[in-house]
């Protein structure tokens, strides 16, 4: 018995392995699609925020008044003063992108701060300072000078300061900051992958066999029905892991330029214990997705039928992966531990973010065994079915 | 002789779609495609089911190679009752009709080395009778050549070959020569009068008269799903052609004259 089916698991594998073409679609090019999608997305972002580090601002001021102009020295900028007569002309500049930032001063500036009273009710003295958002050089000009005035105007009135010096007030440790950023995208990265790995091999596996009239052939040897579809299932788990570890590959490689984490991977923080309970749960996932769409497939007449018929199944899954990225942290009631999909994110979560526990992973991989078995059988009694497999 | 193959009362009906049902033009939402049928077929003996199209000749043959299940009625094959048993009914019939497709991807030669594996042979006996098997039926040729890229007469030979790949003691083939040129088409013959010769019991559908005449022992009309005529061969000629006596009895039946 154990023999037939390994027999059925190396014709399935040599289907796949031997298949240039599938090979290509189902493994190579999710992975490297991901990474390059990534890759892009990371430089692209990153190009938006950051600009060249020699490049030196060019600020026109009206009236800059003497105890501005002492702070500004760090500014890597080049300040021109103008008359009050240029603003219009400056304002130009700023909208063409020729200038980046234009600050007006009222006269007198400091000896009217000085004489302000903020009790007394009347308006305080005004600053402009006239930018252009649609250039990044513009709006990082604004937001230098802004803090610069901001830091001036309190340093005014210093009655207390917070978080002042060296200290490192952020107590939360290197590994946590981690945790939090790789729990809350890759569950949902990973159950989308791996659904969509199981997907482009079990619907052809399955439904595919049953349109071309190759799954009957099967059917007319003494192999029992059972056996074929054990021989099924861990031969198509075996492929969608695959299909599914290079998504994760491509993923796991593009993350840290993603999120232009240059000091190398952070994943260094997880352990075997770690790894070993994620590899648990991504097996008992894929065998349960797999088996999920068999029977979605066995059900449907041709391809494209179970194609279309797979679709909410995916939708649900994706759903689910989402609530993952907003849930933060996984949950503590056990009872959430025993809804199938769901129960894989949170363990996901729970796992990245170092919060799991055996018990909630254990019930998670039981859960979707159990599960994988009883769809086996179903799948049985469907490969027993003649309304079913012969429905032309 | 021995009748190796018992069939008594057999009943099968299908239930059409709506959509079916217009494509039929008829308002019976239950086809009877084969009623209360009974045969038998002895040891070492070529049986025909013959009949037009829609007989019930696949339906039958279906339901005896165990593909499906009959509504009521048994049969029998080499001991092993079809319903109850039919994992042992697999491993005794050897069954070939168009219907059951080799996958594309592979070739003749992995594909009969899988199915020898499904069958549990041994590798040095499966290599024997793919030998023998390949060789009658010229397949070494392409032996290594994808199902996909083979021509509709090397298909059918791979897919013969294969349903031998057991050496079962019965055959039932459905349409054996169907698509076949004459060459062909005489190879497969001429090798079904061999496997009768080694002691094989063959059963074969067919609607070509001349097939039946050249190989048949024995022959069985079917018409509308019923056995109108079963008997030696020479008995059912009763001295005329078969052709003749085939549209007389289909007349008789159907109440309508050809």
């Amino acid at each position: 018995m154990k023999n037939i089916v390994m027999i059925i698991i190396k014709k399935e594998l040599a289907r796949f392995f031997g298949d240039k073409r599938l090979m290509l679609t189902a493994v190579l090019l999710p992975g490297m699609m991901i990474y390059l999608i990534y890759s892009f997305m990371g430089s692209t972002l990153s190009g938006l925020f950051k600009s060249d580090s020699d490049y030196r601002y060019t600020i026109s001021t009206v009236n800059l008044p003497k105890s501005i102009s002492t702070l500004t020295g760090d500014m890597a900028a080049d300040f021109t003063a103008i008359d009050v007569g240029k603003i219009a002309d400056a304002k130009i500049a700023i909208a063409e992108k020729k200038l980046d930032l234009l600050a007006v001063f009222p006269e007198n500036f400091d000896v009217q701060v000085a004489a302000h009273n903020p009790a007394s009710g009347e308006t305080a003295p005004h600053v402009a300072l006239y930018y252009n958002t649609t250039r990044t050089e513009s709006s990082k000009a604004y937001n230098l000078l802004t803090t610069l005035l901001n830091t001036y105007e309190s340093s005014l009135a210093n009655k207390f300061d917070v978080n002042a010096g060296e200290d490192p007030f952020n107590l939360a440790t290197k590994k946590d900051a981690s945790g939090l950023l790789f729990s809350s995208m890759l569950p949902m990265l990973l159950m989308i992958f791996l659904f969509s790995g199981c997907m482009a091999v079990a619907l052809e596996a399955i439904a595919g066999e049953k349109e071309r009239g190759t799954i009957a052939t099967m059917l007319i040897t003494p192999v029992k029905r059972s056996e074929l579809v054990m021989g099924k299932i861990i031969a198509l788990a075996i492929v969608a892991l695959i299909s599914g570890s290079s998504s994760i590959l491509g993923t796991l490689l593009s993350l840290p330029r993603f999120m232009s984490a240059t000091k190398g991977m952070p994943t260094a923080f997880y352990g075997f214990v770690d790894y070993a309970m994620l590899a648990a749960v991504v097996l008992s996932t894929v065998l349960l997705f797999i088996s999920m769409i068999s029977i979605v497939s066995a059900y449907a007449k041709t391809v494209k039928e179970a194609q279309t018929s797979v679709m909410p199944l995916m939708i649900v899954v994706m759903l689910v992966g989402v609530t993952g990225m907003f849930s933060g942290t996984a949950q503590t009631e056990t009872l959430y531990y025993f809804i199938p999909v769901y129960n894989s994110v949170q363990s996901m979560v729970g796992i990245l973010s170092f919060n799991a526990t055996a018990t909630y992973i254990s019930i998670t991989v039981l859960v979707n065994l159990l599960l994988s078995v009883a769809c086996g059988f179903v799948l049985t009694w469907m490969f027993n079915n003649e309304k079913i497999m012969f429905n032309k | 002789m021995k009748d190796i193959i018992r069939v008594i009362g057999l009943n099968k009906s299908f239930t059409l779609s709506t959509k079916q049902q217009k494509l039929a033009k008829s308002r019976e939402k239950v086809i009877h495609a084969v009623t209360d049928l009974s045969f038998t077929v002895e040891q070492g003996e070529i049986f025909g089911l013959l009949g037009p199209n829609g007989a019930g000749k696949t339906t039958t043959l279906r339901m005896l190679a165990t593909l499906i299940k009959p509504d009521s009625g048994e049969a029998v094959l080499a001991g092993a009752n079809v319903v109850s048993q039919p994992e042992i009914v697999r491993t005794k019939i050897g069954f070939l009709t168009s219907e059951l497709k080799l996958e594309e991807f592979f070739t003749p030669n992995y594909l009969y080395n899988f199915f020898a594996s499904l069958h549990g042979i041994n590798p040095k006996l499966r290599d024997q009778r793919k030998r023998d098997l390949f060789e009658k039926f010229g397949i070494n040729n392409f032996a290594e050549v994808k199902i996909a890229n083979l021509s509709t007469g090397m298909k059918q030979k791979v897919s013969l070959a294969i349903s031998l790949v057991h050496d079962p003691g019965i055959i039932i083939f459905d349409e054996p020569t169907n698509g076949l040129d004459v060459i062909t088409a005489k190879v497969v013959t001429d090798y079904l009068i061999a496997l009768r010769a080694q002691g094989k019991t063959i059963l074969v559908s067919t609607h070509i008269f001349s097939l039946v005449e050249k190989i048949c022992d024995r022959v069985g009309i079917i018409i509308k799903g019923s056995m109108a005529a079963c008997g030696k061969l020479d008995d059912i000629r009763g001295g005329k052609t078969l052709e003749d006596r085939f549209f007389k009895i289909y007349s008789e039946t159907m109440g309508v004259v050809v």
